[in-house]
C-alpha cells in the first residue's frame, strides 16, 4: 500500500532500479572472464574413431551348413561381427599419462571403437609417444609413433588416427 | 512444519518484502516482480524479432558467420549491432525472469493441483530456452563461440549417444564444415519455435494470460535493454580458431555457466545435476503437499438458478467453465458447467454470477453457481447477523480474503469482518446490501494489484465496484462510503491503518442519508431484527 507520495521520486526510483537490472545483466553477461586452461599450458586432444580388426577370421562353409540354411541366406563365407576393442597409450616425456581400452560400440560389438580425451601439458619441449593397438589376436601394439614436439601455451595438439594410411597422426 | 516447508515459507516472507518495496515507486501493478513471466514473454519477443534481422544478414558458412555478424557489429551499428546486442541483453534477460518465475511460483505454492499442468508443461521449457541460448553463441563463431561449442560438444558426448562423437566436428578447423554451420543455424531457429509452442501449452489452462507486461513496464524494460545495448554494445571476440584454447572470455555467465561447472567438476556431474533438478521439478506436484496447499471443493452450478448468461464463463482465471445447452430445453439457452480439474475453487464465478445477489427474494439464497464451502446464501445470513450485532457511531463492514492481508482481526463492535475464499468472490450488490442494512462504510480488501492469489479476483472487483464490470454495482450508492485497500499478507498493519483513515473519513462524512428500502426477502422469512431495529431498512 506504500507509494511514493511525489512521481518525480517514483520516476527517479523506477530508473534507478531499472539501470540497477542493466547493470546486473551488462555485468554477468561477460564478467568475471574465465580461462579454461592456465596460460603456461597447451592441450593435447586424443581423439579417434577406429573399428578394430575382427575377432577372427571369416570360415568357409561347409555344404552340410549352407544346406541348413534358408536358401537367401546360404552366403559361403561366414564372418563374425565382432571386433577388437582398441588399446590405447599415450606417455609425455616417458611417463604414461593414459591408457585406455576402447570398447567396440553396438550390441554385437561390430561398431567403430570411439575415444575424446583431453590431456594437459606444459608449454615447451615435449617427447611424445602414442601406441594403438587394434587386433586382438596381434601380440603387441599395432601402431605407433612419437616425436619430440614443441607445445607453445594454449596450443591444441591433435592425436588422430587415419584408418586409410593405417598411422597415428598428429595434428 | 516440514523443513521444505519452512524454507518454502521464509522464501515467501523475503520475495513479498522485495515486492513491496518494489510496490513504493512502481505501484503493485506495474511491478516487475509481479509480472515475471509476462516480462519473459517480453524478452522473448525482442529476441525473436531482433533475431530475425540478424538471421536475414547472417553468412550461414563457418568461414563468413563470423564476418558478416563483425560486419553488422561495427559498420552498421546503429541498426544491425544495436539489434545484435538487444538480442544478447534480451535473451540475458530472458532467462533472469524465467528463473525468477519459476522461483517465485514456487514460493507461492503454485506448482500443484490445478496448476500442476502449468507446472509440468514449465519445466522442459527450461531446457529449450537454454538450448536456444547456448547455441546462439556458436552462430558467432568467435573465441567464444569455439570455447562453448567445444564444452557442449564434450559435454554431450560423455553420454555417447552419437554414433560419431560431436567433439570431432570441432578438433581442427578444417573439421567445422558449412553443413555443420547449418545445423547449428537450424537448431538456433527450431528450438526456439519448439519454445514458442511449448509457451502456447504452458499457458492452455489460464484464461486471459499475461503474455505482455503493462504497456508502462513494457516500455521502461524495453528502453532499459535499448540503453544498455547503446551504451554497452555487444562486440565479438577473436575468430575461433580450434588449433589454440582461447585465452581468459568474458563468459555470458546466464547461459554459459555450464561450461565451467563442467570442466570444475565432470560431465557426468553437470548431468546429474540438471537431471535431479528436472526430475525435482516435475515431480514436485506430486509429493507430500502442506495441508495449505490441499484441494478445496470445487464450484457447483445450480441449473435452476442458472441463466446462463456466461459471466462466470468470462471471469474464470482457469477457462474452468464451459457452457452446455441447458437442461430445461429452451432453445438457445446455457447453463455453466464446472471443468473439476480446472478448478481452483476460488469462487470469482459465484461473485460473478447475477443470481448472487442479496436482494433476492427467496428465502434460501441459492444462486447460479456457488462455493459449497461458503455458500453465498450463507454469507447474506453471516452479514445480516453481523450488520444486527453492530454498535457505534461508525459501522464498518469488510470484505477481505483469505489470501490477502487477515482481516479478522479488524472484527470489533463498529466493525464486521468477512473472509472470502477470494474478493473476487464478493457479488458487489451485497456493498450495497450492506449499506442498506446499517453499515456506515464498506472496506474491501485483498491481495495487491498482480498480486492475486487466483489472478484476477481484485480486478474483478475493483471493476465491478467502480461499475466497469458486470455484476456492476449500481451508481446510486454512495462511493465515499467504499474504500478499497489491498493489502497482501503480512501487511496486517497496514491494512489496520487503513481501516483507522477510512473511519475518520467515515465520522467525517456523518449518517448516510435515507437510503433506498431494503426489500423484505418474502415472507416465509424471519425478518432480521437488527437491521429493523437499525432504522435504514423498512421492514
Amino acid at each position: 500500500m506504500a507509494m511514493f507520495a511525489s512521481k518525480p521520486l517514483a520516476w527517479i526510483s523506477q530508473g534507478l532500479l531499472y539501470a540497477l537490472f542493466a547493470l546486473g545483466i551488462a555485468t554477468f553477461s561477460s564478467w568475471p572472464k574465465y580461462q579454461n586452461l592456465p596460460p603456461d599450458q597447451a592441450l593435447i586432444k586424443l581423439s579417434f574413431t577406429h573399428s578394430g580388426k575382427r575377432v577372427a577370421d571369416c570360415t568357409q562353409r561347409t555344404p552340410a551348413e549352407l544346406a541348413k540354411l534358408p536358401p537367401n541366406m546360404r552366403a559361403p563365407m561366414q564372418c563374425p561381427r565382432e571386433r577388437s576393442p582398441v588399446s590405447v597409450e599415450v606417455d609425455l616425456d616417458g611417463a604414461p599419462i593414459f591408457r585406455h581400452v576402447a570398447e567396440p560400440s553396438g550390441l554385437s560389438r561390430d561398431g567403430a571403437s570411439t575415444v575424446y580425451q583431453r590431456l594437459q601439458a606444459s608449454a615447451g619441449e615435449h617427447r611424445l609417444a602414442v601406441r594403438l593397438k587394434d587386433n586382438a589376436r596381434s601380440a603387441g601394439f599395432d601402431y605407433s609413433r612419437s616425436a619430440t614436439l614443441t607445445l607453445k601455451p594454449g596450443q591444441v595438439l591433435v592425436i588422430d588416427f587415419d584408418a586409410e594410411k593405417g598411422e597415428i597422426t598428429f595434428i | 512444519m516440514s523443513l521444505p516447508d519452512a524454507i518454502r515459507s521464509g522464501g515467501l516472507l523475503v520475495y513479498r518484502r522485495l515486492e513491496h518495496i518494489f510496490d513504493a515507486p512502481f505501484g503493485a501493478a506495474l511491478n516487475p516482480w509481479r509480472n515475471l513471466g509476462a516480462l519473459g514473454f517480453l524478452f522473448f519477443w525482442i529476441v525473436a524479432v531482433s533475431g530475425v534481422y540478424l538471421f536475414a544478414v547472417l553468412d550461414t558458412s563457418s568461414s563468413g558467420a563470423y564476418r558478416s555478424i563483425d560486419w553488422l557489429t561495427h559498420e552498421q551499428w546503429y541498426l544491425g549491432g544495436v539489434l545484435r546486442s538487444l538480442h544478447r541483453y534480451a535473451a540475458d534477460g530472458f532467462i533472469v525472469v524465467t528463473l525468477l518465475h519459476v522461483l517465485r511460483e514456487f514460493l507461492f505454492g503454485r506448482y500443484t493441483g490445478f496448476r500442476r499442468f502449468s507446472w509440468l508443461t514449465g519445466v522442459p521449457l527450461l531446457w529449450f530456452a537454454y538450448v536456444s541460448g547456448i547455441g546462439g553463441f556458436w552462430l558467432n563463431w568467435d573465441r567464444l563461440g569455439q570455447f562453448s561449442a567445444v564444452a557442449t560438444a564434450e559435454w554431450l558426448d560423455s553420454l555417447s549417444i552419437f554414433a560419431t562423437p560431436m567433439t570431432r566436428n570441432f578438433l581442427t578447423n578444417a573439421a567445422v564444415s558449412d553443413r555443420l554451420f547449418s545445423l547449428l543455424v537450424f537448431i538456433h531457429i527450431g528450438v526456439p519455435l519448439l519454445l514458442i509452442f511449448g509457451l502456447w501449452f504452458h499457458i492452455q489452462r489460464i484464461s486471459r494470460a499475461a503474455v505482455f507486461p503493462p504497456r508502462p513496464l513494457a516500455l521502461g524494460a524495453f528502453a532499459t535493454l535499448l540503453a544498455l545495448a547503446l551504451a554497452a554494445p555487444v562486440v565479438s571476440q577473436a575468430p575461433a580458431d580450434l588449433a589454440s584454447v582461447p585465452g581468459p572470455l568474458p563468459l555470458d555467465w546466464f547461459y554459459l555457466f555450464l561450461h565451467p561447472l563442467m570442466y570444475a567438476t565432470s560431465p557426468g556431474s553437470v548431468w546429474a545435476l540438471l537431471a535431479a533438478a528436472s526430475v525435482l521439478l516435475f515431480l514436485l506436484p506430486f509429493l507430500p503437499q502442506p495441508r495449505q496447499l490441499a484441494a478445496q471443493p470445487i464450484a457447483q452450478v445450480h441449473p435452476d438458478n442458472c441463466n446462463g448468461c456466461r459471466r462466470c464463463f468470462d471471469d474464470c482465471p482457469y477457462a474452468a467453465i464451459g457452457m452446455i445447452p441447458h437442461p430445461n430445453g429452451k432453445p438457445g439457452m446455457q447453463l455453466a458447467q464446472v471443468i473439476p480439474d480446472l478448478c481452483a475453487s476460488c469462487g470469482i464465478c459465484a461473485g460473478s454470477c447475477p443470481s448472487a445477489t442479496p436482494f433476492r427474494s427467496a428465502g434460501e439464497l441459492v444462486t447460479g453457481i456457488d462455493m459449497p464451502q461458503l455458500p453465498i446464501g450463507a454469507l447474506r445470513q453471516a452479514l445480516e447477523d453481523k450488520l444486527a450485532a453492530l454498535r457505534g457511531d461508525s459501522k464498518i463492514v469488510v470484505f477481505g480474503c483469505d489470501q490477502g492481508a487477515r482481516s479478522d482481526a479488524l472484527a470489533g463492535q463498529e466493525v464486521a469482518s468477512f473472509s472470502l475464499i477470494c474478493t473476487g468472490m464478493l457479488p458487489p450488490s451485497f456493498v450495497e446490501y450492506a449499506l442498506r442494512g446499517g453499515a456506515d462504510g464498506v472496506l474491501v480488501t485483498g491481495c495487491r494489484a498482480a498480486g492475486c492469489a487466483f489472478r484476477l479476483g481484485n480486478r474483478w472487483t475493483e471493476e465491478r465496484l467502480l461499475g466497469a464490470r458486470e455484476p456492476h454495482l449500481r451508481t446510486s450508492v454512495d462511493r465515499q462510503r467504499i474504500c478499497i485497500a489491498w493489502a497482501d499478507p503480512g501487511e496486517e498493519q497496514e491494512l489496520h491503518a487503513a481501516l483507522a483513515n477510512f473511519r475518520s473519513r467515515i465520522a467525517a462524512l456523518g449518517a448516510p442519508a435515507a437510503s433506498s428500502p431494503m426489500p423484505l426477502p418474502d415472507s416465509t422469512r424471519t425478518p432480521p431484527k437488527r437491521i429493523a431495529a437499525h432504522g435504514h431498512v423498512r421492514l
